[in-house]
């Protein structure tokens, strides 16, 4: 950190040298530019008619969605019951799938660091980066729409997410018990039984509910594309410009959001 | 472990502990969750022969990430993967500047009261709200195009962000801070010099993983109208133009990839 003399000999302190500055300022305009490149581009698509419009649209909305249609709620059980299954069966179909890629993903398991690591890390990433509405779009095209392709979206949209975190929790297990595991004598799946898998399985609990907790998140809205649950009524509603149907609707997916990060958070404290 | 107890085990067959030890509890949790799945299974009609047709065009769709097919459609994907690119960049500009203060409004320890609360209810606003719903709503409201799927994405950027650098906050070394007031600084100049640098290679590095999070959900705002590269997709499934689709699919693994390693990379420097 440098100190600066002006002409009269006053010593300053700042915090960068001269040439520092410089370079930051430097990332920074590039920076900015780019910033107003991009909004431009946005802002030439857009029709600013329809945003100067805006206040009075939503004020429109707004008057036709309140108050809510309560009795709506009498169709909305089943859709609901249809959003927990796509969930939790996405969930555990997804564990299921995610515990041997785990397992040939971590570093101290697999058995080639070489050429089934790289496999295993690729189907992480790649089921991972697609979001579950792509998958569910995908699988409708595939096996037609209904629950049973919103389970199989959210099970390999969770595989990723669930393997990644299962095999960091592989590769942090403490070798030394292990290696004792080993001394006895014990076979590869003796050894992953009694040494690897009671290590793990706290971080396997947690990661289960955390990823249902997000899966309840995202079943809600898969109706969308037509993949089952209370999306496929948000959607309806939509295309018939029901809005107090939509915010009845808006509320309950609401309610369902809080309610599972409330049982997630419940149950990760519970086992943690 | 007394002797009495390990004389009663000496002789017997070790068992392994139970993950649930309590055996009432463990026996309603395993046959609650059996009771769960039949019913479960029960409701889901499966139309097992509509499943089998489709595997023929599932076996298609596999195929044609063998060869898929860029060119054909290469200036539709590439107007809706610039769109994509520009709205990431531009929400998270925005949703990062706008999330600071609104991280710092929701930080226990340096905001007040009022303030405190304010800023803790936007965050719960925008995080119990998926992008997907926001989207469509800023759609009705702002018609069609990127400035939805920007607001969207900026909205979702602020709640995902503010909370976590309100925790980092919350979880700062009060000594360094206090030194700083100490000194007789401002307002501005304790949060410049105490507490900005504590939380900084945090920020950056949720910056990194927000605009990569961004990334990826632009690409299905444009299912519900909100632009980007998801309309360009989801007119390719409409079409069953599956080589084009699996050619948009690997760009946007590609582009992941590469933002991934890319925030790997400037976290470790700023770590």
């Amino acid at each position: 950190m440098p100190v600066l003399e002006d002409v009269n000999g006053v010593r300053e302190w700042r915090r960068r040298t001269t040439g520092q500055s410089l370079i930051r300022w430097f990332g920074w305009l590039i920076g900015v530019a780019v910033f107003v490149v991009c909004w431009q581009r946005i802002s030439d698509s857009t029709t600013w008619f329809f945003v100067w419009d805006a206040p009075r649209i939503a004020e429109d909305i707004w008057t036709r969605a309140t108050p809510p249609r309560w009795e709506y709620i009498t169709q909305l059980g089943r859709p609901i019951w249809d959003t927990f299954n796509i969930a939790t069966l996405g969930t555990i179909i997804a564990l299921f799938l995610a515990v041997p890629v785990a397992f040939l993903a971590a570093r101290n398991t697999t058995p080639s660091a070489l050429f089934v690591r790289p496999v295993a890390l690729l189907i992480i990433v790649a089921t991972r980066s697609i979001n579950s509405l792509i998958w569910a779009l995908l699988l409708i095209a595939i096996i037609g729409p209904g629950v049973f392709a919103g389970v199989v979206a959210i099970a390999i949209r969770s595989i990723g997410f669930c393997a990644k975190l299962l095999y960091e929790a592989i590769e942090e297990i403490d070798a030394a018990q292990v290696e004792a595991i080993t001394a006895t004598g014990a076979s590869r799946w003796q050894v992953m039984a009694y040494g690897i898998v009671p290590q793990i399985m706290p971080a396997f609990a947690g990661i289960a509910v955390f990823r249902w907790d997000i899966n309840i998140r995202e079943s809600t809205v898969l109706g969308l594309v037509g993949a089952g649950g209370i999306g496929l009524q948000l959607s309806a509603s939509l295309n018939v410009l029901a809005w107090p149907q939509v915010s009845l609707i808006l509320i309950v997916i609401l309610v369902a959001v809080v309610l599972g990060e409330w049982v997630s958070a419940k149950v990760r404290g519970a086992i943690i | 472990m007394s002797h009495r107890e390990l004389d009663d085990m000496l002789g017997t067959k070790w068992r392994k502990p139970s993950f649930v030890p309590n055996p009432l509890l463990r026996w309603v949790l395993i046959l609650g969750f059996i009771a769960y799945l039949i019913a479960a299974f029960m409701t889901i009609d499966v139309n097992w022969s509509r499943v089998y047709d489709g595997l023929d065009r599932g076996g298609q769709f596999i195929m044609a990430f063998a060869k898929p097919d860029f060119v054909s459609r290469a200036g539709d994907i590439w107007s809706g993967l610039l769109e994509s690119i520009v709205m990431t960049v531009a929400a998270s500009v925005v949703g990062i500047l706008i999330s600071i203060p609104i991280g710092l409004g929701a930080a226990r320890n340096i905001a007040p009261m009022p303030i405190y609360l304010i800023c803790r209810g936007i965050v719960a606003i925008s995080r119990a709200l998926q992008e997907i719903i926001v989207a469509i709503l800023l759609v009705a409201i702002f018609g069609f195009g990127p400035l939805a799927g920007f607001l969207t994405l900026s909205f979702a950027t602020i709640g995902f962000l503010s909370k976590l650098l309100a925790e980092d906050i919350e979880s700062m070394d009060r000594v360094q801070a206090e030194a700083i007031r100490a000194s007789g600084a401002r307002w501005t100049q304790w949060i410049n010099y105490g507490v900005q640098p504590q939380v900084m290679p945090r920020l950056v590095g949720l910056s990194m993983y927000r605009i990569d999070i961004n990334f990826r959900e632009s690409a299905i705002l444009g299912l519900v109208g909100a632009g980007g590269i998801g309309a360009t997709l989801n007119t390719a499934f409409d079409r069953y133009e599956y080589d084009t689709a699996a050619a948009i699919l690997l760009l946007i693994i590609g582009i992941v990839m590469a933002l991934e390693y890319l925030s790997g990379i400037i976290r470790a420097r700023v770590q």
